[in-house]
């Protein structure tokens, strides 16, 4: 496909998106816009590991832990502020922060990629005891009570920018929501357009040729990290706000490791991939859960083990590779790809 | 510039690994502008000793100096970024990016954007790649990927450039190309050239170091190498005596 129709089909990709996210809420009754604002929120989790894995070759274990830190610290600070706008730019602030903490250490004590996964694992395990353990008069951070494994009920949902009187209807949450999942997106894009991205994408596909051009493998990585914990803490604020609840459960492993399989089953190295496995994925798992036949970890676990097997690349570049080669046997007639470059070789 | 202060110069320069040394008092020196081919036999130590120059290993014991300034025990981009590029001896290259996107990687550190894109045209055509600039790295042969790798170092403009058998996997004619691509950079950088390809070596060499079991063996002209009995013993053979 030629690079400007291409760029034009993306263009009115994102034009339809923020169409779609706009009329919503006319056609959809309350109870399914609620869940396709879990699905939105959980579409940003799933771009914040698909961009630090699929772009930065980092693959975290635990996800979870800047998801959860992000939703903790949106509850704290908007039980405390009365206002939810800085509540969440601490969301996103706090998370990266302790992002860049944890990354100094793995990536500057040159840590090998096995045991990045098993520390941010043992992270979130220990975020999760920690904060399960917060429960009583105690543990209270100004007005708000951590309540240990009851978590903090009631959490002020978002409102109009610094305006705490006009608290968001159920449709203005969606339009934040997707409008997050938007936005993240589109500025991913440009990210990885831009030279911190490109040389993003090299130091994950030659460490030591970065090196050796002069680049800091260490340090352009701890930057994709902490992009990470940043979208991964706007997830968790948009959760909180979706739920107005947050427990220890959001640091758990099994959420964790469902952030990879969306990303398996999507497609890993591209953005889309990720929210379409996400979406997908947590669509099955709504509908499974309503019904009584089949366990819905047994059905995750044979998708997974399915398309690792049968389409290990994932839908998308496997669904966009298809569409290249559709699009090369209709397209005018001209030699293959291959003899060109030989007939040009041959000058 | 004091041309007292050489380019490149390493004192006793030392590399242990365990019980083995793949390095052993390695004192050399080389001045600006020069062109200098280490060569010896596999195991000689050459490589080891490319690797210490760029950081990627920390010598046991030694110094290196770039222009008289110490650069033992700095960090690889560190090194490169004071003007020292290596091509390797395993080509390390971004095999999954494109031609252009490996040049542009190197080039945009040392140009402002709007010279970056001619620079990248201006080496594509010297490498002579301008016709697969798009193509994945990954997919090229052996050769065209050295010539890459060649490619990227040059596009960082440094200061002195070490070559870690350039030639390996290369036809005759493209061998011959890079044997002019060195005598072209050599008019205006210095250039230390690792290669066991005599004929290769002889198209390019003035004053050749010879390395035998982590040691310097030798340094002199290319006639004075290759005429010596020992370096033909430790490393020719009999193919360049006959």
């Amino acid at each position: 496909m030629p690079a400007p129709l291409s760029r034009l089909l993306q263009g009115l990709a994102v034009l339809g998106a923020i169409a779609l996210v706009v009329v919503l809420p006319t056609y959809l009754e309350l109870f399914t816009l609620m869940q396709m604002t879990l699905f939105a929120a959980m579409g940003v989790l799933a771009l914040s590991l698909g961009f630090i894995w699929g772009f930065g070759g980092i693959l975290s274990f635990g996800q979870t832990a800047f998801f959860g830190l992000g939703g903790y610290t949106y509850a704290v600070a908007a039980i405390n502020f009365g206002d939810s706008t800085n509540a969440i730019l601490l969301a996103i602030l706090f998370p990266a922060l302790f992002a860049a903490a944890l990354g100094y250490f793995v990536f500057y004590g040159r840590i090998s990629e096995v045991y990045l996964g098993v520390i941010t694992l043992t992270v979130t395990l220990i975020l999760f005891n920690v904060v399960n353990s917060t429960a009583g008069d105690a543990y209270t951070i100004g007005q708000a009570r951590l309540g240990g494994f009851n978590g903090i009920p009631s959490v002020p949902t978002f409102n109009a920018p610094y305006t705490p009187d006009a608290v968001l209807t159920p449709e203005a949450g969606w339009w934040v929501t997707g409008g997050a999942l938007i936005a993240v997106y589109l500025l991913m894009r440009l990210l990885l357009a831009s030279p911190f991205g490109r040389i993003a994408v090299a130091v994950r596909e030659n460490e030591t040729r970065a090196a050796l051009l002069g680049y800091d493998p260490r340090l352009i990585k701890l930057g994709v990290f902490m992009v990470g914990g940043a979208v991964a803490g706007l997830a968790g604020a948009l959760y909180v706000n979706w739920g107005a609840f947050v427990g220890p459960t959001i640091f758990s492993l099994s959420l964790s490791a469902e952030i990879i399989i969306w990303i398996t089953v999507g497609g890993l190295g591209t953005l889309i991939g990720p929210v379409v496995g996400c979406v997908l994925i947590q669509f099955l798992n709504a509908k499974i859960g309503s019904q009584q036949a089949f366990n819905s970890n047994l059905v995750l676990g044979v998708i997974l083990v399915g398309f690792v097997l049968l389409l290990p690349r994932g839908i998308v570049p496997t669904l966009r590779d298809a569409l290249a080669g559709l699009g090369r046997r209709t397209g005018p007639r001209r030699a293959p790809a291959s003899a060109r470059t030989q007939i040009a070789g041959a000058e | 510039m004091d041309p007292l202060v050489p380019l490149l110069k390493t004192e006793h320069l030392t590399m242990r690994f365990g019980g083995v040394v793949a390095n052993d008092d390695v004192s050399f020196t080389l001045g600006e502008m020069e062109l200098r081919c280490l060569i010896g036999p596999n195991g000689a130590g050459k490589s080891t000793f490319f690797k210490m120059l760029t950081g990627q290993l920390t010598p046991t014991s030694g110094t290196i100096a770039f222009r008289g300034q110490p650069v033992t025990g700095l960090q690889s981009h560190q090194i490169a970024r004071l003007g020292i590029g290596i091509k390797t001896q395993v080509p390390n290259v971004f095999n999954g990016l494109s031609v252009r996107e490996n040049i542009w990687l190197s080039a945009r550190r040392k140009t402002t954007p709007k010279f970056t894109k001619p620079l990248v045209d201006e080496i594509l055509e010297k490498i002579r790649l301008t016709h697969l600039a798009g193509a994945t790295v990954g997919q090229l042969s052996h050769g065209q990927r050295q010539w890459v790798e060649i490619g990227t170092v040059l596009a960082g403009d440094p200061e002195l450039i070490l070559l870690d058998e350039p030639a390996a996997g290369m036809t005759d004619e493209e061998t011959h190309r890079t044997a002019e691509i060195i005598r072209e950079i050599n008019q205006t950088r210095a250039i230390v050239v690792v290669e066991h390809d005599m004929a290769f070596i002889k198209m390019i060499a003035r004053t050749v170091t010879v390395f035998h079991q982590g040691r310097i063996m030798m340094e002199d002209g290319i006639d004075a190498v290759l005429a010596d009995r020992r370096v033909r013993d430790v490393y020719l053979g009999k193919k360049v005596a006959a």
